[in-house]
């Protein structure tokens, strides 16, 4: 039988506030332990909560990038269950009425097509705690400085029929928030984490299949292999005539499988109703109309002016625009170095990104600003420094060791340019290599444009690969020509 | 000192006739001497108290004294004191010593207002005997025998033996206004969001309300007046000035239009108590007042809708009481679970497990809308009954309970027939409007309260009307034998 | 409604209440009488009445996204039950 796979995704982004969702306690990663929890995150009998207007201007701006309605009218609901690292002994959470209503955005897919997937809603709630398990004699201890860490949970449509298509879908939604500036995106720091339902059914089959659901990845290429995993297991079951059970399932990457979890409430009734302690959150036309005038060009369009009006390829479009801060970047040094797009593209998506792979750094952290890249770029466009060259200045930037101006000056990698020099090398190298040049002229006229490259390999090795290629190969050909 | 009222003892301390210092040590000596007869208070804070009052001292020396600074009251042990064990009458928060202050203790604080401790109450407020309270039961100074009512039962008690000259307390569905009308004092509920929630351990969210108890309407508006007010840190507050609830005390009731509902005098109401309402109806009458025949049809519902939205609300928060970050934990839990069940298990007392099992049961999945829901719509309804009854008068009066203090164990262990009891004073608290309770005779010993209802945020009204039937009368005034 | 042992047992367990096995009979008795008196909602009709959650047409006020709380963690902990390096402890939790 042909099966084929549904997927939906619920992805939780912690929105980028300075204070908590509910409180006014800090959102700072990486603090110790329960030094930014307050008494509201603590959940200490007598407090109540007050909602982050920015956690509210986020979600708005969210629900305009994807094209969705605003839910003008928002309830708060509570989500009663009971685990160490939810304090209250529930999450609140918004239920019947989320403030982002039914949207859509459009995926890339590997073969150049897009694809549409719809957003179900997206509604804010608070993040819980942190149960870590180690070293306190069989106990576990809770941290919880995340505890009220506004999220934004986005639940899409199932709309999704490969792996491929779910991370291409979770790059998408991370490009759109991290260009929101209301993610930071951090995948290893569970900014942003995704929660995927799976399900199978006989192609052509309209109803959809026993789903589970695989909880937390956080990487795109998690969420393919898990996909994958998950696909090739429910197929087994559903082909020896077994039944695929509804369950939350963990994805272990070091296995590349996906396990069955012991359920946190195995009822799952979760009792959802209005929070008494909060009121019905209205946003105006006002609001709505001032949060429309704060976004920024989404990836979409950025790319397609970068095809359009840089003249850049798709691909190389595709590539800046994936993340907001490569996108910012590009920009920058675009306006910094004055040169063709297409040679700051080929740096960002070459050199630099090389680099930052390699040393496991993201763009913002580049040791080498756009500015200063730009001071390079610029001595490549005025024939200063050759390709070689400027990978040799980029990596002495990289340590940094200086502008390129400075670096290029220290290290005399000034590129010859002026004729006379070169002729001067050219004259040394003929005179010091009576048989090649012998050798070349009794040659076939047809090989001799092989064996100058000997010629202007030795040129190069005497300037100390200083002098201008193209200028090497015209000269030495006139003079070698001229000897015939 | 002991016997005057709170208006006197300011005046009284402003003319320098005493010092705080020394009033409060004669209330501390009196709790001393007669509080092991009645178990109003949990926690007598007397050090505290006379530091607090030699500040006062202080301020009054220096001129920067308010109107209330000096005054000793006590609080209801529903309110969080920094640094002092705020247990809501349970074994859960036994050890809980709130490291913060409610917004009410905070503005009484910076009034200058000395705390004498904290009073004894229903467990989590829920109750309207005092009978639930792990710190045993109060009696009534009326009548050892007698229950004092509930939930705030101990600080109605402290107010009629004169252990205090006033108290704060909290309504709920009742639980001012019914121990005010048990013990023969003056108890006010604001309406909803006049007073800060914030640090007042919640019992029903929706409907809980912080509130005066004094021997007058005069000094309830003064309390009031320290209390009242919007506050940043509970939504559910209300944006709006407060007036000087004394200024209007004594206006003339010409004219006033009384709404008496014919269902707040029918079956269940005791001959004894109708007709000492009846009288007091009759003073007003003298005063000037016009009586209205009202109908309030859907009465009867109050009671089955209370109690789902106030277990409801109750049954979630109460979650945060799990042993975790404050309050009792079991010994040796076994696993989590274990820490869960016996810790809430043994913490609570059987009506709070009542009500939270009935909470749990009403929002659990598939009775939602059956309980929840149902009763939110039966809310409006009851609402919109006071909302027609207030376009044809000022205030509406009647029994504010069907008959004078019942006897401790009388009701213990049928807890619908305590619930019935509470028939006059709840549906107040589901339409949030404003009520107090007055004294207005005695039955064989035990005091009848006259409840008035006020539309919304007609305090002032309320306490005009109050203040002028206690100018005409003396119930108000009089003491239980033994505690004069 | 009738709660019998069994209902009284679930519902003890979603409220995480330890119930003494011989006291399940009078919360069985106790919490049905309670039901039976909340059932009288069910005799009046509310078909197009709004739920009613609060007394008034409020909306939610929404704060300024501004860090106001200074860790008091010394403070805040102060009372708790388990506590070690700053964490709150509890029996081993298994994922």
């Amino acid at each position: 039988m042909e099966w084929e796979v549904v997927i939906g995704c619920e992805i939780h982004t912690q929105l980028a506030t300075k204070s908590k969702i509910f409180s006014g306690a800090a959102t700072a990663y990486g603090a110790a332990p329960n030094t930014q929890a307050c008494a509201v995150d603590l959940g200490l009998p007598g407090v109540l909560p007050v909602l982050n207007k920015e956690a509210v201007r986020m979600a708005v701006k969210f629900g305009l990038a994807v094209d969705a309605e605003i839910g003008k009218r928002s309830v708060f609901a509570r989500k009663n269950y009971f685990y160490p690292d939810l304090p209250k002994g529930y999450q609140i959470s918004q239920f019947e009425l989320p403030i982002v209503g039914q949207g859509k955005l459009a995926i890339e897919l590997e073969e150049g097509s897009s694809k549409t997937i719809g957003i179900t809603r997206a509604h804010l709630e608070e993040d819980a705690g942190k149960s870590l398990h180690e070293d306190f004699h069989g106990m576990t201890g809770i941290d919880l400085n995340r505890a009220g860490t506004p999220l934004l949970e986005i639940v899409s449509d199932p709309d999704m029929r490969s792996g491929a298509e779910a991370s291409a879908y979770m790059r998408k939604i991370h490009s759109i928030v991290t260009y929101l500036g209301i993610c930071d995106g951090n995948l290893q720091e569970g900014s942003f984490r995704c929660d995927v339902n799976i399900s199978m059914r006989p192609k052509g089959q309209e109803e959809f299949g026993t789903r589970a659901e695989i909880k937390n990845l956080n990487s795109f290429r998690f969420v393919e292999r898990a996909v994958e995993y998950e696909m090739e297991r429910q197929i087994a079951i559903l082909e020896s005539g077994g039944k695929v059970v509804q369950e939350t399932r963990l994805y272990d990457p070091d296995r590349d499988e996906t396990r069955s979890m012991r359920s946190k409430e195995e009822a799952n009734d979760y009792r959802y109703f209005p929070d008494p302690d909060l009121l019905p959150v209205v946003v105006t036309d006002e609001f709505i109309e001032a949060v429309r005038a704060t976004l920024p060009e989404l990836p979409d369009a950025k790319r397609q002016r970068y095809i359009g009006e840089l003249a850049l390829s798709e691909k190389d479009a595709a590539g800046l625009t994936a993340a907001n801060a490569t996108a910012d970047y590009f920009e920058a040094l675009l306006a910094a170095s004055g040169c063709e797009a297409k040679l700051c593209a080929n740096w960002v998506m070459g050199e630099l990104s090389a680099a930052l792979n390699r040393d496991g750094l993201a763009i913002e952290a580049s040791p080498v600003s756009a500015a200063q890249l730009g001071g390079l770029l610029q001595r490549i466009a005025d024939n200063t420094l050759s390709g070689k060259l400027a990978k040799e200045v980029f990596e002495a930037m990289w340590q940094g060791e200086g502008s390129a101006d400075a670096i290029i000056e220290q290290k005399g990698l000034k590129q010859i340019t002026d004729s006379g020099a070169i002729e001067a090398i050219i004259d040394e190298v003929i005179a010091g290599n009576a048989a090649q040049v012998a050798g070349y002229r009794a040659a076939e006229p047809e090989k001799r444009g092989k064996m100058i490259g000997f010629f202007v390999g030795q040129v190069m090795k005497a300037s100390q690969g200083k002098a201008n290629p193209g200028q090497v190969n015209q000269l030495l050909k006139s003079r070698l020509d001229a000897l015939l | 000192m002991h016997t005057k009222t709170i208006a006197e003892l300011a005046a009284g301390l402003k003319a320098g006739e005493f010092t705080s210092e020394e009033l409060t040590k004669a209330f501390l000596e009196r709790i001393k001497a007669h509080d092991g007869r009645l178990n109003s208070y949990i926690t007598v804070t007397g050090e505290l108290a006379l530091a607090q009052a030699r500040a006062a001292d202080a301020r009054i020396a220096a001129g920067t004294a308010g109107p209330l600074t000096g005054v000793p009251i006590a609080h209801k042990d529903i309110f969080c004191t920094d640094g002092v064990r705020t247990s809501c009458a349970s074994r859960m928060l036994d050890p809980f010593i709130a490291p913060y202050d409610a917004t009410v203790v905070r503005r009484f604080k910076e009034a200058g207002v000395v705390m004498l401790g904290k009073t004894n109450m229903d467990e989590f407020a829920m109750g309207s005997s005092n009978e639930t309270s792990f710190y045993g039961p109060v009696k009534n100074p009326w009548d050892l025998k007698a229950v004092p009512g509930g939930s705030s039962g101990g600080s109605a008690a402290a107010v009629a033996a004169r252990l205090a000259p006033g108290a704060t307390g909290t309504d709920t569905g009742g639980s001012i206004r019914q121990p005010a009308a048990l013990c023969g004092i003056t108890g006010l509920k604001p309406t909803y969001g006049r007073v800060s929630r914030y640090g007042m351990i919640a019992f029903a969210s929706s409907l809980d309300q912080a509130g005066p108890m004094a021997r007058t309407a005069e000094d309830c508006a003064l309390l009031l007046g320290v209390m009242a007010g919007f506050d940043e840190r509970d939504s559910t507050s209300v944006e709006r000035d407060v007036p000087d609830y004394s200024a209007g005390l004594n206006n003339d009731l010409k004219g006033l239009k009384i709404g008496l509902p014919k269902e707040y005098f029918g079956e269940g109401l005791e001959a004894a108590v109708a007709s000492t309402i009846e009288a007091a109806i009759e003073e007003y009458k003298k005063l000037g007042a016009e009586v209205v025949a009202i109908s309030l049809p859907n009465t009867h519902l109050a009671v089955p809708t209370y109690y789902v939205v106030a277990p409801a609300e109750c049954s979630s928060n109460l979650s945060r009481m799990d042993g975790v970050r404050f309050g009792h934990r079991c010994e040796n839990p076994k696993d989590l679970e274990d820490l869960y069940k016996r810790s809430r298990g043994e913490g609570f007392g059987a009506e709070v497990k009542r009500r939270i099992m009935v909470g749990t049961y009403a929002l659990s999945s598939g009775y939602y809308d059956a309980y929840y829901l149902k009763a939110q719509q039966l809310r409006q309804l009851i609402s919109n009954d006071f909302k027609k009854a207030f376009e044809q008068v000022d205030v509406i009066m009647g029994p504010t309970t069907p008959t004078p203090a019942f006897n401790l164990g009388e009701k213990a262990d049928d807890p619908v027939a305590m619930y019935l009891a509470d028939i006059y004073t709840i549906a107040v608290n589901l339409a949030g409007l404003p009520g107090m309770s007055v004294p207005a005779g005695l039955v064989n010993g035990r005091p009848v309260g006259l409840q008035i209802i006020g539309n919304y945020f007609d305090e002032a009204r309320l306490l005009n009307v109050a203040h002028k039937y206690q100018q005409a009368t003396d119930w108000h005034s009089r003491d239980p034998e033994g505690f004069n | 409604m009738a709660l019998d042992k069994s209902d009284v047992e679930s519902i003890a367990h979603l409220a995480r209440l330890a119930i003494g096995e011989a006291d399940v009979p009078a919360y069985a008795e106790n919490l049905s009488n309670i039901l039976t008196l909340v059932e009288q909602m069910s005799s009046v009709d509310t078909r197009g009445v709004a739920p009613m959650a609060h007394p008034f047409e409020m909306v939610q006020r929404l704060r300024e996204d501004v860090v106001s709380e200074e860790n008091q963690r010394e403070h805040l902990q102060q009372h708790a039950p388990a506590v070690q390096d700053g964490l709150f402890l509890v029996p081993k939790v298994i994922e």
